[in-house]
């Protein structure tokens, strides 16, 4: 038989079965009927087990009466309102941890990391020795060693609890401090504090624009300060010098009456967290300081500016590019480790799931909306942090 | 191009034939399964196919649920299993204890993982209507407070404003807020999943109080670097029938727990110990007689079981006063038997006519 | 022109006095900054010391070694698992020899950890299992030789590897037909193994999953692509413990009863499940960087997609991402401490159970929960030295 010539081969009508057209389309048929499949046959197992044993499958459940305490709630709550509620009261909580979690992570490791890069070898080096000891550690054995072995076992108990200037009371049920509210006539100091930060902000911009444009000097600092100070104090003399009426925590019966307070689980599982997350960002933090490239640095002392200056208008920003992706990672990676708060007994959004499934007996619904939480809180903050990572990013051509 | 999508493609659909086969295996098509008894007798054939009994239990509660220097699970709970197991199977040691957590428990007995749940759990509606069924009352307690001795709270209204550290997912925990909502007081709870962290922290002093049922306090309290700082009040806020149970939808297997364990109670009535129940078999009394076997029906023909089925597990546990001595009597927790006493004494322990 | 006399520099101070003077006292706030940091060091330091070899009371420890290493396996059955150590120890000399590279990173910290636990004063452990420690750790550096010097082939290496992993557990957990190796049900294993099982087992079981997702994403069809997607952001958005509880409670559920998943199990496939979604981020960044002048050239030799896929792109792919793989195997480490949530005896339960079994650990929490955390340090650390000190030979993530 003679070869074929290539001219020939190519001119031969190819067979249906070899067709890419039409393999093209069967793979597609074929791989969707199998994931649909593979979801309604799942699904009807689910269904039927759940017919079979009596497990609840609807969400009427949650207007029911909830009937168990939290021991910490943002907002009004008893054991006599609704499941749903008390869903709500546990995921105000879990927000409170990670907005106040990100803010002070972010802070701490910005420190550590930038300290991680100082010339001066002992910072660097205490640094370094935070930084490992954290990351290399798992992040429940230190809530663990902060919950039991610090907080609740070698504080004083609340009888002999610590007083700092304030009054303010540690102990092993927590800090104890005095809080303020507005009395009547207190409104005008509210005012001229939200007006006074407002203020001061556009001054010391607008000041600072116009000094670098014109050259002129135009104390924008010292502006912006004597806004915030003055402010304030013609506010206070408006409402009669007695503006703020401070609630002080007295002992009184087992615990202390009046006063903010902080448990012993918030507290261990804030301290837990940022720290941890800290070492990680200190180490995000300085990929991305040393990733700009050290021209700029050499550039930058070659014209005059001083260290701050440098880190300020020079690097950061360059370094903010490589930061912010794996800092959202970080963001996220708290938002999970949040659930944590499940073993040390702070009511989060888990441990209020948890106990939602004992006791109504609906496992399968409350887990849905526990993780249905989770990936809200997560897709959002990715959303919204990837917008502005889209922003800073360089637009290569 | 679409042909990189083969690889991935060919191993979903081996991946979803795969799991079909599995499925298929293991979830019959008539719907019903050998898996969920839905019939009478399934759960008993299935016991005496597999030849052991599989109970749930616990490991952490002194007298009720613990492991021994050997490793062997003992306890008021686990005795509890051995009699139905020796009554059922002859051997009072085919038995498999299954460690379950609070939160387990019902889907535990929900899906039929364990035939028995020995647990010290309390019997509430919504538990019989969700879990299963619950067979005899073993156990009258009640949900109770431990202080600190040094505290000076004697009464319920001393409580007001307390720290109170409690188990999630229990009864407990719905008791608690309504008794300090009954009697409008204050209170904070301190809410682990974790019964040992409970404990641990109340013990530390976050917590001014715990609260559970009494017999745990007493058992937990045994365990503690100091037992006589603390006290238990003498309150009690709730009933806590502690009741074995079983799955729902095996009738026979409903009956013939209760009928062993109504076996236990009656022999303690009768006087039938450990040591004297081979003895007792061929005595005067009619009544033990027939309770032991050697003549007439207990049920024993309609139920499945063998005439001796009883004597059986009173030969491996002792009646019901045994084993309540042998694990929460004067040597052990010393838990006085209060409403556990025998009706003839003033308890509440009645078991039924066994005929 | 003479120097000698002319122009002479004053002499320079000695070479560490400079360094000083640069490192720690350059400016003025540099010296305040050094001089409160070595306040604050000599602090933290002498009290860490002293808490460390006096006031701390480590009996929960000292006591109870044995329960943190093996758990409540019986005590006379524990030769089956010497053998498995010691089959694994001969395995990774032996895979450190033959490919180094991540092997001499997972082979230097066990050898680490091996002398740690032997060393560690004062523990309960017995003379016999330090000594085998001890012993493993030199068979761990006698199979580097042998394989040094008489390479044995790849393929027989990964075929012994896969051999011992199957008799390790079947040794491990043992038959009832056979009396020399009585059962042991999965329930009695504890501690250090389970973590190192949840671990190992989560890691290596999770690859070829994320690899396939990782392909399914990047696939051409909508359909895969999409599921492949949607279930790896499902996974990577829920926290691990919601996992670990998914496949712990509600997936059992739906199973049928005589279905009985030992809780060590369901917990491994909940990490497994966790882990595959991370793996297939991790590979299908690698995929991402292979140039497609890669497939082109591979298309004009006339390789079809499936060859291309498994000789030149995933090889190339597979060996970019060993880093971060090996940095996921260091938090897929530390994450086995969740499934205390479940009721997994890994070793943070030991401790746990260890303070509340005994009334005299009372107030002893920080003891033990600073061992745990140093079992995991001593791990972490020195995988990820070791491995960060691959990643510059490799030039990973360099431009």
């Amino acid at each position: 038989m003679d070869q074929p010539s290539n001219y020939a081969v190519s001119q031969r009508p190819v067979p249906l079965w070899r067709d890419e057209r039409v393999l093209r389309g069967a793979a597609q048929i074929v791989s969707a009927l199998a994931v649909l499949g593979l979801l309604a046959w799942g699904l009807t197992n689910v269904l039927r087990a759940a017919d079979q044993r009596g497990l609840g499958l609807s969400f009427g459940f949650l207007e029911q009466s909830a009937g168990f305490p939290i021991s910490e709630t943002p907002i009004a709550y008893d054991p006599s309102m609704s499941f749903a509620r008390a869903f709500w009261v546990g995921i105000l909580n879990t927000l409170k941890v990670i907005i106040v979690g990100v803010l002070l992570a972010t802070g701490l490791g910005t420190a550590v990391g930038l300290a991680r890069l100082s010339t001066n070898w002992l910072l660097s080096r205490i640094a370094l020795v935070y930084i490992e000891a954290h990351r290399n550690i798992p992040l429940l054995v230190l809530l663990f060693i902060w919950y039991r072995g610090v907080l609740t076992n070698r504080l004083p108990d609340v009888t002999n609890s610590l007083r700092w200037p304030g009054p303010t009371y540690l102990s092993q049920r927590g800090i104890y401090m005095p809080w303020p509210s507005l009395t009547e006539t207190g409104m005008p100091f509210a005012i001229s504090i939200v007006l006074a930060i407002v203020l001061a902000i556009v001054a010391f911009r607008w000041l600072r624009r116009v000094r670098e444009r014109t050259g002129r000097p135009t104390y924008f600092g010292g502006v912006a300060a004597a806004i915030l100070i003055l402010l304030p104090a013609l506010g206070w003399l408006l409402s009669g010098g007695q503006p703020l009426l401070w609630d002080i925590p007295i002992l009184s019966g087992f615990n202390f009456e009046g006063g903010a307070r902080v448990t012993p689980e918030f507290t261990a599982l804030l301290i837990g967290l940022v720290m941890y997350t800290a070492a990680f960002i200190a180490e995000v933090v300085r990929a991305g300081i040393q990733a700009v490239d050290r021209g700029q640095l050499e550039a930058a002392r070659a014209i005059g500016l001083d260290a701050a200056q440098v880190l300020g208008l020079v690097i950061l920003p360059q370094a903010m590019r490589v930061i912010i992706p794996p800092l959202i990672s970080q963001y996220l990676n708290l938002t999970k480790n949040s659930s944590l708060a499940f073993f040390i007994g702070y009511p989060d959004l888990f441990s209020v799931g948890r106990i939602m499934i004992n006791q109504a007996g609906r496992a399968v619904p409350v887990f849905a909306m526990i993780m249905a939480a989770y990936l809200v809180m997560t897709l959002v903050t990715s959303f919204v942090l990837n917008v502005y990572n889209r922003r800073i990013q360089l637009i290569e051509r | 191009m679409y042909r990189k999508a083969l690889i991935p493609l060919s191993l979903l659909i081996a991946l979803s034939m795969l799991l079909a086969a599995c499925g298929g295996a293991a979830t019959p098509a008539d719907g019903g399964g050998e898996a969920q008894a839905s019939g009478y007798g399934e759960i008993v054939a299935a016991i005496q196919e597999r030849g052991t009994l599989v109970c749930g239990g616990r490991t952490d509660l002194a007298g009720f649920g613990t492991l021994d220097e050997a490793g062997n699970n003992v306890g008021f709970d686990i005795d509890v299993c051995r009699a139905v197991a020796a009554a059922l199977l002859g051997d009072a040691d085919a038995i498999e204890i299954v460690n379950l957590t609070a939160a387990e428990r019902g889907p535990a007995l929900q899906t039929g993982e364990v035939d028995l749940l020995s647990r010290n759990v309390t019997w509430t509606s919504s538990r019989d209507a969700q879990w299963g069924n619950f067979t005899t009352v073993m156990f009258y307690d009640g949900q109770g407070f431990m202080v600190p001795a040094d505290s000076g709270i004697e009464s319920a209204d001393d409580l007001d404003g307390a720290t109170v550290c409690v188990t999630s997912g229990t009864t407990t925990e719905l008791n608690l807020a309504d008794f300090f909502r009954q009697h409008g007081m204050e209170f904070e709870a301190v809410v682990f999943e974790d019964t040992a962290t409970v404990y641990g922290t109340y013990e530390e002093g976050r917590c001014d109080a715990t609260t559970s049922d009494r017999s745990q306090l007493a058992s937990v309290r045994s365990g503690f670097a100091d037992p006589s700082a603390h006290v238990i009040l003498d309150i009690t806020i709730s009933k806590e029938p502690l009741t074995p149970a079983v799955p729902h939808g095996d009738d026979q297997w409903f009956n013939i727990v209760k009928v062993v364990l109504a076996g236990l109670i009656n022999a303690e009535e009768f006087g039938v110990t450990q040591a004297n129940v081979e003895d007792m078999k061929s005595g005067d009394n009619i009544e033990i007689r027939r309770l032991l076997g050697a003549e007439g029906e207990w049920g024993q023909t309609d139920l499945g079981l063998d005439a001796d089925a009883i004597a059986r597990a009173i030969a491996a546990v002792g009646n019901y006063g045994e084993i309540y001595d042998r694990h929460l009597g004067p040597d052990a927790l010393n838990i006085p038997r209060g409403l556990n006493a025998l009706w003839t004494n003033g308890g509440l322990i009645y078991g039924i006519p066994l005929r | 022109m003479d120097l000698s006399t002319h122009d002479q520099l004053p002499p320079a101070p000695p070479a560490f006095l400079a360094w000083v003077r640069q490192n720690l006292f350059r400016t003025w706030y540099d010296s305040l900054l050094t001089i409160v940091s070595c306040v604050v060091v000599y602090l933290a330091l002498s009290g860490a010391i002293r808490w460390v070899f006096t006031t701390a009371d480590w009996s929960p420890i000292t006591q109870n070694m044995t329960l943190f290493l093996v758990g409540q396996y019986p005590r006379d059955e524990l030769w089956r698992l010497g053998i498995a150590v010691g089959l694994v120890s001969f395995f990774l000399g032996l895979s450190w020899g033959l490919w180094s590279g991540v092997m001499r990173s997972f082979a230097l910290t066990l050898i680490g950890f091996y002398l740690f636990l032997a060393l560690l004063p004062g523990t309960s452990l017995a003379a016999g299992i330090r000594l085998f420690l001890g012993l493993n750790a030199g068979l761990v550096v006698l199979s580097y030789w042998l394989a040094r010097r008489w390479p044995p082939p790849s393929n027989y290496l990964l075929a012994g590897w896969i051999v011992s992993a199957i008799v390790g557990f079947f040794l491990l957990r043992g038959h009832a037909a056979l009396p020399a190796l009585e059962r042991v049900e999965i329930n009695l294993w504890g501690g250090l193994i389970v973590t190192a099982i949840l671990a190992i087992g989560g890691i290596l079981i999770s690859f070829p999953f994320g690899v396939l997702l990782a392909l399914g994403r990047r696939s051409t069809l909508p359909v895969v692509s999409a599921f492949s997607t949607a279930f790896i952001e499902l996974i990577r958005g829920v926290p691990l413990i919601s996992i670990l509880f998914l496949f712990s409670l509600i997936v059992p559920l739906f199973l049928p009863a005589n279905m009985r998943f030992d809780r060590m199990l369901r917990a491994l496939v909940g990490m497994i499940v966790f882990s595959a979604a991370y793996t297939a981020e991790n590979v299908r960044g690698g995929l991402q960087a292979i140039p497609s002048g890669q497939y082109e050239a591979a298309y004009a030799i006339g390789l079809r997609n499936l060859q291309i896929t498994l000789l030149i792109v995933l090889p190339q792919a597979l060996r970019k991402v060993i880093p971060a793989i090996v940095g996921q195997f260091i938090s897929l480490f530390k994450d086995t401490t969740l499934a205390s949530g479940v009721a997994v005896l890994e070793i943070l339960s030991i401790g746990r159970s260890v303070l509340q079994g005994n009334p005299e650990y009372i107030g002893l929490q920080a003891e033990v929960f600073v061992f745990v955390a140093a079992i995991f340090w001593i791990f972490s650390y020195s995988m990820s030295v070791s491995s960060r000190r691959i990643e510059t030979q490799l030039g990973v993530g360099q431009s």
